[in-house]
């Protein structure tokens, strides 16, 4: 992807669960070489959204389009999505027992590589590549040998999640709290280690709560999602905003303009 | 989507469902002392042995059918199946190279090569079709160290003296209803008799295969280890698809003497039926090992994923001082498939040990339910046992269940249960999707991981027979 290229285009998108609309129409354009935070209410859509677009088959879409560099995303099953570059950070990641963290890793990484027509690597090569990973998140190795995720605590999840971005290299890597449940250390090391994967050519959307980790990594675009729409977009300051105004006001906002 | 995916990696072809057409001598249908004598007379057996069989069927006539496993069939009729089937032999065989062409390819098709230039290295085959034994590989070379490996019915004719003496001495006639009814009417089986000191130099195994439609199969296999003596044992089974059911009820009888052991595997694969659950064998079976000898062991380590139903319960009885049981099992159940099994330890010497390890996998409709039984008797001083039972289900409509029965009467014993259930759901497959796996291998890539501390217990050859054939019961089109 050049800078500047789209890599996601969201029109008019909504999605229902169980029969339940969650998604009521959204709107959503991302760039290659962007950072995007989504914020909003507990149960305003966020994590809806983020599933939606990876493909969960709890959700049902059913309206609008979503455009992932150019093709229709909707066209692809959810392994295709994550091998044509797209990423989910989840919020809870479930546990594997008896699958360990390593063959783990190596199959996702060596599948995602196949179908981007690039060279599987063995064991061996596959350890070399994993150190220098391991090294930016300031994960033990011994953590690979452990079954996925069971065990874990809340932040060395999260920790897996990003190790596992750092590995597949997405070119879209959608974020949901990844920094919830992480104290102030392992937040810097966190954010830091997603910074050193950004480039120019990918992009970034951070579903979050908090400011904190806007601090570290700074988004061209704040949206405020509320019932399961954007109803408001700003810069980075907008984040703050909402930091000491809470979301009352960015509802009551889009109210009146709707009313008008 | 999920759920569909599911149902589509479940839905497998089974291989070996093919039936051979040559010629066979059956009996007609029916049980009685008259098909009993028949039969003895076919083999031309000695007359204790015809003893034997009486004694066991009018013990038989007094039993009812176990009501108490977790499984659900119509009744049998016994009278109708027929109780020997047999491929007509030209004449007695000389050599491999005589057996029947169609057999021989029968079994390559299996593959079990009954050549021993192209069967497995290290692996010494005895091989049963319906009722009788085929052929037994490297019997020569066995021999050489004093270990008889053979059929049934020859070791019935060359070493009556050891059958006599252990026949029936771990699996008594009267047992239970399906080993009573196997030692009326059983036809052949392997036996193995390795002596004092002799370490077994290659594994051996029996295969198993029903192909006749209306008759069943009651084989026996005795294993007798003498003094620091050591076998393992692989056992094998397949049978063409029929929309009927076929009875599989055998005894396999262990003895493991001072300071011998006796390793025994099996990997099952009956056929299961078919999606609906029509056809497939039922199979019936009781293992048992004595652990004769001080610090004898025995091992049993199953996979188990053919049949309509299992009921089947390898067991260790731990007289020997210092002796140890072992019964690591996978069962895999789908479709309709049921599976009552599990395992009894008991504990009669001082300082016995035993581990159970059992891993039961449902899927669709399946009932998969883990049976099992530790008994600590009143002279076991320090008796240990570690029960560790896990369950997995993939989707929602099938089931597990445990039922472990513990009976200590020593207060110096200690037992330990662990048990866990878990779910291959949507949430785990939507997990390895989104990191670029199909349902396929991730399916495949948790049951491994579930099952990989029982198949480190199988001989080499089998653990990677076991994992394809796990791989293979759950692979269909994704979508």
């Amino acid at each position: 992807m050049m800078p500047g290229e789209s890599l996601l285009e969201v029109r008019g998108l909504t999605a229902s669960v169980a029969g339940v609309e969650i998604l009521k129409g959204i709107d959503l354009n991302v760039r290659a070489g962007e950072v995007h935070a989504i914020m909003g209410p507990n149960g305003s859509g966020k994590s809806t959204f983020a599933k939606v677009l990876a493909g969960h088959p709890a959700y049902e879409v059913t309206s609008g389009e979503v455009l992932f560099e150019g093709k229709n995303l909707f066209d692809l099953t959810p392994e295709e999505r994550a091998r044509a570059g797209l990423f989910l950070g989840f919020q809870y990641p479930v546990e594997i027992p008896g699958v360990t963290n390593l063959s783990f890793l190596r199959l996702a990484y060596n599948t995602v590589q196949g179908a981007r027509g690039k060279d599987e690597l063995d064991p061996l090569e596959f350890d070399d590549y994993l150190q220098d990973k391991l090294k930016l998140l300031h994960i033990d190795p011994a953590f690979l040998e452990r079954s996925v995720n069971e065990g874990f605590s809340g932040g060395e999840k999260k920790r897996n999640e990003i190790l596992q971005m750092a590995i597949l290299e997405p070119t879209l890597a959608l974020l949901d709290e990844t920094d919830s449940g992480l104290d102030i250390d392992a937040l810097r090391i966190v954010a830091n280690g997603v910074n050193r994967l950004r480039s120019p050519g990918n992009a970034l959307v951070l579903v979050t709560h908090y400011q904190r980790l806007l601090n570290y990594l700074t988004p061209e675009f704040v949206h405020v999602m509320d019932q399961g729409r954007i109803i408001k977009t700003g810069g980075k300051e907008l984040a703050l905003e909402l930091e000491s105004r809470g979301y009352d006001w960015v509802s009551a906002e889009y109210r009146a303009l709707r009313a008008a | 989507m999920s759920s569909s995916v599911l149902q589509n990696l479940v839905n497998q072809p089974y291989r070996h469902g093919f039936v051979t057409d040559i010629d066979a001598d059956v009996v007609p249908k029916g049980l009685s002392e008259d098909v009993i004598r028949l039969i003895s007379k076919k083999k031309a057996e000695p007359e204790w042995l015809l003893e034997f069989r009486l004694r066991a069927y009018r013990h038989w006539l007094t039993m009812r059918e176990p009501t108490w496993p977790n499984v659900k069939y119509p009744k049998i009729d016994f009278q109708d199946i027929s109780y020997y089937s047999a491929p007509k032999a030209k004449q007695k065989l000389a050599s491999m190279d005589e057996v029947d062409p169609e057999l021989r390819r029968t079994f390559e098709k299996l593959g079990v090569p009954l050549h021993e230039q192209k069967a497995l290295a290290g692996v010494a085959v005895d091989v049963i079709f319906d009722s009788v034994s085929v052929t037994t590989t490297y019997k020569q070379r066995l021999a050489e160290v004093g270990i008889v490996f053979c059929s049934f019915s020859e070791a019935v004719r060359d070493h009556p003296e050891l059958v006599r003496k252990y026949l029936g001495s771990v699996v008594p006639p009267g047992d239970n209803f399906y080993a009573a009814l196997n030692s009326a009417v059983f036809t052949d089986g392997s036996f193995c008799y390795i002596p004092k000191g002799v370490r077994c130099p290659m594994e051996l195994s029996t295969y198993f295969r029903i192909n006749t439609q209306e008759s069943g199969q009651f084989e026996r296999t005795l294993i007798v280890a003498e003094d620091r003596s050591y076998v393992s044992y692989l056992e094998g089974c397949t049978a063409p698809k029929f929309d009927t059911n076929q009875l599989h009820a055998a005894v396999v009888e262990l003895v493991a003497l001072d300071n011998a052991e006796i390793k025994y595997s099996t990997v099952q694969n009956w056929y299961a039926g078919d999606e609906n659950g029509v056809g497939g064998i039922y199979n019936f079976v009781t293992k048992r090992g004595l652990c004769k000898g001080v610090n004898s062991k025995i091992s049993w380590t199953q996979i188990e994923t053919g049949s309509a139903i299992t009921w089947k319960y390898p067991s260790c009885v731990l007289l020997g001082d210092n002796a140890v049981g072992e019964f690591y099992s996978v069962a895999l159940t789908n479709h309709h498939q049921q599976a009552d099994t599990g395992t009894k330890m008991v504990h009669i010497g001082r300082n016995t040990r035993s581990t159970i390890l059992s891993k039961g996998i449902s899927a669709g409709y399946a009932n998969n339910s883990y049976r099992g039984l530790v008994k600590i008797g009143a002279k076991a001083a320090n008796a240990r046992n570690y029960s560790q039972c896990d369950s997995m289900l993939i989707g929602d409509r099938c089931g597990a269940n445990t039922f472990p029965y513990i009976q200590v009467n020593n207060s110096s014993a200690r037992v330990e249960h662990e048990a866990s259930t878990s779910k291959i759901g949507e949430d785990q497959l939507f997990y390895f999707a989104q990191r670029g796996i199909g349902a396929e291998e991730a399916v495949s890539m948790i049951i491994n991981g579930f099952c990989r501390e029982v198949f480190t217990q199988l001989p080499m050859e089998f653990a990677v027979e076991a994992t394809k054939l796990l791989g293979l019961k759950l692979e269909g089109s994704v979508g």
